[in-house]
């Protein structure tokens, strides 16, 4: 991992990726404890999700309101990468980080996908079933619009989740309406359960079809921090001017642990005890294990 | 057998117009989405009042309905319109997940329900709508019996907090509940006392209950007549005093057997106190193209069905 030198108002990018480091390590922890979950799209999506959680987005960690008036929002899509969300809220002060151990657990506030059932706090839509999260957020959008309220609401997506029809739908209204307050962030990592999307369904650019239904799109080097949060501020530097934005951030599927980048194979299945050691001696502990 | 007036004859979907309407002038939270269908679902006058609380989504209802799920996040009170088919079945995975598992604020209204949408045929005709509503956790479902009904039902939802699935329909068909209303959610309408037999109905052949109580008084035979509006939750109290009293009870619906009303009092009747049942419903076939009354007659759901449907329970006792 490069460490880039780039001061930011909150956290140095060192720290961001201290942060990172940490939540990655929860998410193999989480996903070994129960021997079930997703760490690929996880450890690829750890940097954004710090990034976003940690130091861009305007929010209250605490008390959660599910309303988010005044706040920014994130929802997330894909929620089988439900690891690097929880581990991310948590570190972030939103809920508990002890709270991480119960993850896939009975009577868990941290099911196997997000959801707004069992009250946890952070989580404002549930999602797994794939598509329906950019619909989510552009509702959430379209409200802040009627109430005056300035604040942005980022959605982040899977590649190959862009195959769900639904999310063209609302990529279509969003650019017709002007939701000028909303990010999208397509996790490019080119890989899905059953191979590669380019195998599975080429998406082709995906630049050249969001531009073609209207919006402004940005690349993002999704395992550089500091390339994260440079695209992260331009993104919303250009929101607020009549169309919605989309950030195609190319990251790698397992990014942190050498041994599950590359491939699908890490999409959905959990480290044996050795893989464990040696994905935890990769990643040093640098807040504290839950 | 009491005597039910009617006092006009109007659409329940422009019930559901009127009621949003209002809403809209009352309920600054209340906003209206709708896939292509204004017209059709009578939210032109919400429109042109309220442009700003109109969102007009195109021929696009799984995204209409995960923008309404987000709309109730930041605190909105979305009504969704379209027809029963593409408010329901089409759009199902966004409703289990994105509205009910979630517990969002979302009012489903729902046009065109049943074979009474007529000429269009069966791709239109949802019969199984209820049944899909109902088996979600949570949902609430409402199928309005008339103009007046509709109209007070629109306008008790918004003060409901969580999902509500609400039906109605397309034809003109007579009015005969009060203007101006309270609906009660949950809370059955007794229409008539009668010890011989329940008639359980609920939307457009409500009218036909109250047309087959007639005919049965003039047999001689007093029907406890109740208008279940609401599906879910199922008024338990009044449907088990009601077959108490009589022994034995007739469902009435524009749905399929599986997954309607009837089967709603059955398995209520079955648990608590087991008597005959027999259902006015559509037996697991699809509809067709036709008038609403000739397909009303063709697919078992007249006045004469429920007539010949008491005579059958009662032969049962």
């Amino acid at each position: 991992m490069k460490f880039v030198k780039y001061m930011s108002p909150k956290h140095s990018v060192k720290q961001l990726q201290e942060i990172a480091c940490q939540v990655r390590r929860d998410i193999v922890r989480m996903v070994h404890a129960v021997q079930s979950g997703h760490p690929g799209g996880s450890l690829g999506c750890a940097d954004l999700l710090v990034a976003l959680f940690h130091e861009v987005m305007d929010y209250k960690a605490k008390p959660f309101k599910m309303d988010g008036k005044g706040e920014d929002i994130f929802i997330l899509s894909n929620g089988h990468i439900s690891p690097v969300l929880y581990s991310t809220m948590a570190h972030a002060g939103i809920f508990d980080v002890k709270e991480l151990a119960t993850f896939r657990k009975l009577n868990s506030r941290l099911q196997g996908h997000p959801a707004t059932h069992e009250h946890l706090e952070g989580v404002r839509i549930a999602s797994g079933s794939l598509g329906q999260g950019l619909s989510v957020a552009t509702g959430i959008a379209l409200s802040k619009q009627m109430n005056n309220d300035p604040k942005t609401v980022y959605c982040l997506m899977g590649d190959g989740e862009l195959e769900e029809g639904q999310n063209w739908e609302a990529i279509m209204f969003a650019a017709h309406n002007k939701v000028d307050n909303l990010i999208g962030i397509v996790d490019f990592n080119g890989q899905q359960i059953d191979g590669s999307t380019k195998d599975i369904m080429g998406l082709t650019e995906i630049k050249d079809k969001f531009e073609a239904f209207g919006w402004l799109t940005l690349d993002m080097d999704g395992n550089n921090m500091g390339n994260v949060l440079e695209i992260l501020n331009k993104a919303k530097s250009m929101s607020g001017q009549g169309k919605p934005v989309l950030i195609k951030m190319k990251t790698d599927m397992g990014a942190g642990v050498d041994f599950m980048m590359g491939s699908h194979e890490w999409h959905g299945i959990a480290p044996n005890n050795e893989q464990l050691a040696n994905a935890l001696a990769q990643l040093p502990e640098t807040l504290g294990d839950y | 057998m009491v005597k039910i007036e009617i006092l006009d004859q109007k659409d329940t979907r422009s019930g559901f117009g009127a009621g949003l309407l209002e809403l809209g002038r009352t309920n600054p939270n209340v906003v209206a989405l709708c896939a292509d269908l204004t017209g059709s679902l009578k939210m032109d006058a919400f429109k042109k009042e309220f442009p700003e609380r109109f969102i007009q989504t195109g021929i696009a209802e799984a995204n209409m309905i995960g923008m309404a799920a987000g709309l109730a996040t930041g605190g909105k009170i979305p009504f969704t319109g379209t027809f029963a088919n593409f408010s329901t079945g089409r759009v199902y995975d966004q409703i289990r997940q994105s509205v009910a598992y979630s517990g969002k604020n979302v009012k489903i209204c729902a046009s065109h329900a049943g074979v009474t949408l007529g000429e269009d045929g069966a791709t239109h005709q949802i019969l199984e709508d209820i049944g899909l509503m109902k088996m979600l956790p949570g949902m609430v479902v409402i199928n309005p019996c008339d103009y007046n009904q509709t109209k007070a039902a629109t306008i008790a939802i918004a003060d409901y907090e969580g999902p509500v699935y609400l039906r109605f329909g397309r034809p003109k068909w007579p009015v005969f509940t009060a203007p101006d209303q309270k609906f009660e959610i949950g809370k059955a309408w007794h229409i008539n006392n009668g010890n011989a037999v329940s008639i359980f109905c609920t939307g457009h052949l409500v009218w036909k209950a109250i047309k087959a109580g007639e005919i049965l008084a003039e047999m001689g035979i007093e029907a406890d007549i109740i208008n279940i509006h609401t599906i879910k939750p199922l008024d338990k109290e009044a449907v088990l005093a009601s077959v108490a009293k009589t022994g034995c009870a007739v469902t009435a619906e524009e749905h399929q057997m599986n997954g309607g009303l009837g089967d709603s009092i059955c398995q209520l009747l079955a648990l608590n106190n087991p008597k005959p049942v027999e259902m006015v419903a559509v037996n697991d076939s699809f509809g067709e193209s036709g008038t609403p009354d000739e397909l009303l007659v063709k697919y078992g759901l007249d006045t004469v069905n429920i007539v010949e449907a008491v005579k059958r329970v009662m032969a049962r006792k």
